[in-house]
């Protein structure tokens, strides 16, 4: 049968070319791969190739042709033992290829405009769900349960979860510079080498975007790294890797291979280490959807959910902080003990504002509120645990509560993730507001060595009793 | 092409590249010789059909965005993966087609996610550039340059780790090779031993910088400082791609750790489909076509050795049926339904 050349689109914007020259006459014989024809647009000249044998039958657009819409047959190719008045009439028009995909108006694309509130511990496709902007009540969990605690420090909760998911699961290994022999640059690692080998325990070189991606391919071929940053500012070389290949990859396969993984180091200011090794990096990975972004505060945040970190089937980005390595709290000893991702923990309950906060700054959270308390206002403290997916829902029921809501984080203002609570309460609790929300962030500066100076860029329990005043229309 | 090496440890000299010729006008079919030559020929005119394919139903606009097509580079990917071995894992970066193909991926499946249909690979949420199958050990397909070497390297670190005698084999371009994750992995393979066969497929053009331009230093000696032997070979002959890749394959699988193959081949389009690849004359693109081409080589020695023509155009007919299916189901296969949209972003945890 006959076979129409048509007139190709070089690029996806490309409608019309010119026929700039035939380098095939009719009657002659070609073969796939073979060039035939020039065609040239406004930015180039290219080569048409025959992507079939045959014999040029008949040549439809002559060339010096201008404005040929894509599509259009051009020439017609015939097939061995066929001749010239096989050719039926072709019409130089461009033939009809459906190719431009229509965007269907269904619910499933317009539900984000309408989002709803699901309850319940049954709730099924939780993912999806949170991807559409729902507000879900998080997974459920008896926190009150687990009443055998022992006082540890954060550094030895993490410890300890590492060791007991690595006893549970041999696919589990911890890598990353200073890991092994050093026992960790902050010894958050320290005794694992000596318990699990250094097949499992893996000094790395200094080489964090080779050891992240490298660790991500492993990672897809069935084992369960976790990559030690020595501080999330490293783990700026490997982001790439991070966001990339670990967390687009399930997306990009249909569902077929995922990347469980945990990226876990201190983040945020140490004290007194100047710009470039002080950095929150919450509101850059919680940008990205397909990962989970983690950040403890307690020695029992760490543990539990450094446990559900290495037990996600997903990419955890795991964001702790080098100022609690060494601070104390109870911590329940119950091996289980593994606290949902994408659940807040409330840590003290009151009437009057709603203060969020997340990692190292929940302490400081808490400390005003105790202030607070002493001035006669009754503040709620959240400590979030999950930055992504943000409990939507917790957040809210305690702003329908308070009324007031104050955000404390020790990253910058600009696209915080104050500013995420901010327009959360501004989208759904907008009418039980009796204040605008107020942020208190860093300040929008790199973070300066100087003590005196260092003091006054990062948030301090006074800006947040300022903060809830300030909300509470107390001054 | 000369060949050049660099060595380690036993690195032996390559095998020889053809075995001893049989007879002409032998009878061919039960001759191994000629069945292995009819076997890479169909293996590289598949990939030269389906790319031609794909370049067809770019030109109709079923096919979107970047595609980027291995017409030219044939045996490379087909004289590589005939010498390994199943439990083997292949990555690569983002001209891919033909390394799934090679891997035994279904053409229909790889031509559906070219349109960008529900029948492909990733359901049509990948594209050209973003497709895997566990199943075939084909882990991508990755768009960033030099990505596809530290995912490889973290393939064979997995290899090592679960014992399971498998060898990573990870490819990248002549562009790819000065990346600096490129090196860090060199460093880290070369330091813990890992089972890898580093393929740097050289078409001599990091889309329109020439190697020249770009590299300095012969990319096989890339790995001289980490102790990783190095070999260059001619990536237009597939019975010099096999050889040599069946002696690199051997020494990794010994367990002596990586090695680096550059492959000097050439790709006869531009680097995507918009590139009218201006920064190289057509004399150039000739000689490579009309001299040097892999498929026009093996179907002379083919001929020479005793298949008849009538033998070559069977196979011929059998992959242009395969291809034609591949692009038929390509445009019937429907476009992922809009719930699609949301699936896939998070593996749902089981509570």
């Amino acid at each position: 049968m006959p076979t129409n050349i048509l007139m190709p689109a070089l690029s996806p914007t490309m409608t019309e070319g010119n026929l700039a020259k035939w380098l095939k006459s009719e009657g002659d014989a070609v073969e796939a791969g073979d060039v035939i024809a020039e065609i040239e647009t406004d930015k180039a000249t290219m080569e048409v190739e025959a992507v079939d044998e045959g014999i040029l039958g008949k040549i439809l657009v002559s060339e010096g042709t201008q404005g040929v819409a894509v599509n259009t047959p051009i020439a017609v190719l015939l097939e061995e033992g066929e001749s010239a008045n096989d050719i039926g009439d072709v019409e130089a028009a461009p033939a009809d290829i459906p190719c431009v995909p229509e965007v269907k108006d269904s619910e499933a694309v317009t539900q984000t405009s309408n989002p709803t509130q699901h309850a319940g511990a049954e709730v099924k496709d939780r993912n999806i769900l949170y991807a559409q902007g729902h507000i879900i009540e998080p997974p459920p969990f008896d926190e009150a349960a687990f009443t055998d605690t022992a006082e540890v420090t954060v550094r030895v909760a993490l410890r300890d979860a590492m060791a007991e998911e690595m006893r549970r699961d041999d696919t589990v290994y911890l890598m990353g510079e200073e890991v092994a022999e050093y026992n960790g640059a902050y010894k958050v690692s320290e005794g694992l080498l000596d318990e699990f080998g250094a097949k499992r325990v893996i000094d790395t070189p200094i080489t964090e975007h080779g050891f992240a991606g490298l660790a991500v391919g492993s990672a897809m071929s069935g084992l369960k790294p976790i990559v030690e940053f020595m501080t999330w500012n490293f783990g700026m070389q490997a982001i790439d890797h991070i966001i990339n290949s670990a967390g687009k990859t399930l997306y990009m396969a249909g569902g077929q291979l995922g990347c469980p993984i945990v990226f876990r180091g201190p983040n945020g200011a140490a004290a007194r280490v100047a710009a470039q090794h002080s950095q929150c990096y919450a509101s850059w990975y919680a940008h990205v959807p397909g990962l989970h972004v983690l950040a403890p505060w307690s020695a029992a945040d760490a543990k539990g959910l450094m446990k559900a970190a290495i037990r996600d089937p997903n990419p955890v980005v795991f964001l702790e902080n080098e100022l609690l390595y060494g601070q104390s709290f109870e911590c329940p000893t119950d091996e289980d003990f593994v606290i949902p991702i994408g659940r807040a923990k409330i840590e003290r309950e009151g009437a009057d504002v709603t203060i969020v906060a997340y990692s190292i700054m929940v302490g400081k959270a808490l400390e005003a509120a105790k202030e607070l308390a002493e001035q006669g206002i009754d503040a709620e403290v959240i400590n979030l645990r999950t930055i992504r997916p943000l409990d939507r829902y917790t957040i809210l029921e305690s702003v329908k509560k308070t009324n007031r809501i104050v955000s404390v984080e020790e990253s910058w203002p600009f696209a915080g993730i104050g500013a995420e609570i901010a327009a959360l309460v501004g989208e759904h609790a907008f009418d039980y507001l009796d204040a605008p929300l107020a942020r208190v962030c860093a300040k929008d500066v790199p973070l300066p060595y100087a003590a005196n100076l260092e003091a006054l860029a990062l948030p301090q329990a006074e800006h947040i009793v300022a903060a809830a005043r300030k909300v509470c229309y107390a001054d | 092409m000369a060949k050049s090496k660099t060595s380690k440890k036993s690195a032996k000299s390559s095998g020889k590249a053809k075995s001893a010729p049989a007879k002409a006008g032998s009878n061919s079919a039960s001759n191994p010789e000629t069945e292995e030559m009819r076997a890479l020929y169909r293996e590289m005119l598949l990939i030269r059909r389906f790319e031609e394919k794909a370049g067809q139903l770019y030109g109709m606009g079923l096919i979107g965005g970047f595609c980027h097509l291995y017409i030219g580079q044939e045996a490379v990917v087909t004289g590589i993966s005939s010498v390994q071995q199943k439990q083997d894992t292949v990555v690569t970066s983002y001209r891919d087609h033909a390394h799934m193909l090679a891997c035994g991926m279904d053409p229909k499946g790889i031509m559906a996610e070219l349109t960008g249909r529900e029948g492909g690979y990733s359901r049509g949420k990948g594209g050209s550039m973003h497709m895997f199958s566990k199943e075939e050990g084909f882990f991508g397909g990755h768009g960033i340059v030099g990505a596809s070497t530290s995912i490889g390297t973290g393939l064979g670190f997995a290899h090592k780790y679960k014992k399971d005698k498998g060898v990573a084999v990870a490819y990248c371009g002549d562009g790819a090779a000065n990346q600096g994750q490129v090196a860090e992995c060199y460093n880290m393979a070369a330091l813990w031993d890992l089972p890898i066969l580093y393929v740097i497929e050289n078409n001599q053009y990091g889309m329109g910088t020439s190697v020249q331009r770009s590299s300095a230093g012969a990319l096989y000696k890339r790995g001289e400082g980490y102790g990783i032997p190095g070999e260059q070979v001619d990536g237009m002959d597939v019975f010099t791609v096999q050889a040599a890749a069946r002696q690199a394959l051997d020494y990794v699988r010994s367990g002596n750790g990586p090695y680096i193959l550059e492959v000097m081949t050439y790709r006869y389009r531009g680097h995507s489909m918009s590139d009218p690849a201006k920064y190289r004359t057509k004399d150039e693109v000739n000689t490579f076509k009309n001299e040097r081409d892999p498929i026009a080589t093996i179907k002379a020695l083919m001929l020479d050795k005793g298949v008849s023509e009538d033998e070559i155009k069977v196979i011929d007919k059998e992959i242009k049926d395969i291809v034609n299916e591949a692009a038929e189901f390509a445009q019937s296969s429907p476009e992922p339904a809009p719930e699609e949209l949301w699936t896939d972003v998070l593996v749902e945890a089981a509570e």
